[in-house]
């Protein structure tokens, strides 16, 4: 009987690419592209050298932050974020639920649908800080700026996950609420509308944190908000302000992120 | 018989109704104070004539400047090395923050693990273009201010998901190998990184594409790529460039959303 021989070496598999015609096909691309793109990027290291002194003042000036210099700026910037984010999410919320429900296939008639996807599809593609160029240009300076912003990137976001939800629902609790004689309206309100609500109010939770977030962020090309004051103090290398602002700006995330989960377990 | 003696079936306790009321009752009170509060200094005059200069710049935005593109495939090129540089340095980081994170993995609940979550609620909190804002004041205008602002951005997003999925892996497969007499390292590179292996993927290339998006505005405030052109063009008023810029921007990002959406089809 011959003694079959049994490697004596394991080589674990691959558990990505399998085919090794595309593996190494892939790996000589990302390397070839990896060096190209390196050679692309100028390093000054001399300016470098020469920043790591205000990069240290920065990190003292988050340290310890100086709250009370510019305190009255950054009341205002706040006051500002914080009124947009609200007005902004509740006009994203009322004008997104029609768009919604426009863009769910189960619900809407086929013009109406492509209507309402090519309305979200426009306010995906485009960065808030664009879309807030845009409306500085057309509304002026301001928190007003922001506030439009703000409320047209909800609608991209809360549209399209809440027709995604109302494609998932339940078709038997749609099919019984029709077979009682209800017409389209008592549809949404009885079928629909109690199998989405929970999630409705979870996307609006998170999408307040992502307004605000961006709220800090529009204010740099004149939108208004807390941004537009980081920008100032950053300009004037008033870096023990710009930490105080930071601090605020991530106290606050915290603060929205714990309360909305604590409010949707409470709504759920 | 009379009709009143029957009790009429209610969906709430009048105690839950009040409550429901109430609360969407501050709701509006507090939307309408947001409101006026930060309507305080807006200038009507210039929200009223906003058609009119919507109309005035569509109308200096078409035709787009093709004759400009010539001039934009530098900074596309730079756009994309920002996004897929920084997505690296962001994942090279995140990977062992998000090993520390998870409840699983992490070496002490009590002091790594809070530390871990503390750097990646800082780096979600704040936007790459803050990031990018502080850097080019730290170490000067360009691409690595981009790249870097990017990477920070990233460590905090690609964490928190990849950790999520650390702790929601199939524990017997890692009680499998460590009967074998495995070491820690041992069992996170034989059971661990072979279940999030596909997650990881999806992450890195979900995060890549919205980098892409916001490599393409970082250059507003001096990191390089196409923002550095839009903002010359913008500060020049020269809104046929500008379109052209939006027209770029756009297949760019519809282009990078195809490719991020075949990638994650072809590993989950």
């Amino acid at each position: 009987m011959a003694v079959q021989s049994y490697p004596g070496r394991w080589k674990r598999p691959p558990v990505l690419l399998t085919n090794p015609f595309w593996r190494r096909a892939i790996y000589t691309g990302a390397l070839v592209y990896l060096v190209l793109a390196l050679q692309s990027v100028e390093i000054d290291w001399q300016r470098v050298w020469l920043g790591l002194d205000r990069g240290w003042k920065f990190i003292e000036g988050f340290l310890v932050p100086d709250f009370t210099t510019r305190w009255r700026d950054i009341r205002e910037g706040l006051v500002e974020s914080l009124t947009m984010t609200l007005t902004s999410t509740v006009a994203g919320i009322l004008v997104s639920v029609p768009i919604g429900i426009g863009a769910a296939r189960n619900l809407a008639p086929a013009p109406i649908y492509l209507v309402c996807r090519s309305i979200i599809t426009l306010s995906r593609s485009f960065q808030e800080v664009i879309i807030a160029i845009l409306l500085v240009a057309m509304f002026g300076f301001g928190p007003f700026a922001g506030f439009l912003t703000l409320s047209f990137a909800t609608i991209g976001f809360l549209s399209k996950l809440l027709a995604e939800d109302i494609e998932e629902c339940d078709r038997s609790q749609i099919e019984a609420i029709r077979a009682t004689g209800a017409g389209w309206w008592q549809v949404v309100n009885y079928a629909v509308q109690p199998q989405v609500m929970p999630r409705l109010v979870g996307l609006s939770l998170y999408r307040l944190d992502i307004n605000f977030r961006e709220s800090a962020v529009i204010g740099i090309v004149g939108a208004g908000g807390i941004g537009a004051t980081l920008n100032t103090a950053i300009d004037r290398y008033e870096y023990d302000s710009a930490g105080a602002i930071l601090i605020i700006i991530i106290a606050i995330v915290l603060v929205v992120e714990y309360s909305s989960s604590w409010i949707r377990r409470w709504v759920q | 018989m009379t009709s009143t003696s029957a009790p009429v079936w209610h969906y709430r306790t009048p105690k839950q109704t009040l409550l429901r009321w109430l609360g969407w009752f501050s709701l509006v009170a507090l939307t309408v104070f947001s409101w006026q509060l930060m309507n305080e200094n807006t200038i009507w005059a210039f929200v009223s004539d906003a058609p009119e200069q919507a109309a005035d710049i569509g109308d200096r935005m078409f035709p787009p400047a093709w004759g400009y593109t010539g001039q934009l495939w530098q900074p596309l090129w730079d756009t994309i090395n920002i996004a897929t540089l920084g997505t690296l340095l962001g994942v090279l980081f995140a990977v062992p923050v998000a090993f520390l994170a998870a409840s699983n993995t992490t070496p002490s609940t009590r002091f790594v693990r809070p530390l871990a979550l503390l750097v990646i609620v800082a780096s979600r909190s704040i936007n790459s273009l803050i990031w990018a804002l502080l850097l080019v004041a730290i170490i000067g205008p360009g691409l690595l201010a981009g790249i870097i602002a990017i990477g920070l951005r990233s460590i905090g997003f690609v964490a928190k998901l990849l950790y999520e999925a650390i702790e929601e892996i199939d524990t017997s497969q890692v009680e499998a190998v460590r009967a074998t007499g495995a070491s820690g390292a041992q069992v996170i590179d034989y059971a661990i990184v072979p279940q999030i292996l596909p997650a990881f993927w999806g992450i890195s290339v979900f995060r890549w594409d919205i980098n892409i998006r916001e490599s393409t505005i970082l250059g507003l405030v001096g990191a390089g790529g196409l923002g550095i052109q839009l903002n010359a063009s913008l500060a020049t008023l020269a809104w046929n460039q500008v379109a052209m810029i939006f027209v770029v921007i756009l297949f760019t990002v519809v282009v990078s959303e195809w490719v991020s959406a075949k990638v994650r089809q072809a590993v989950i």
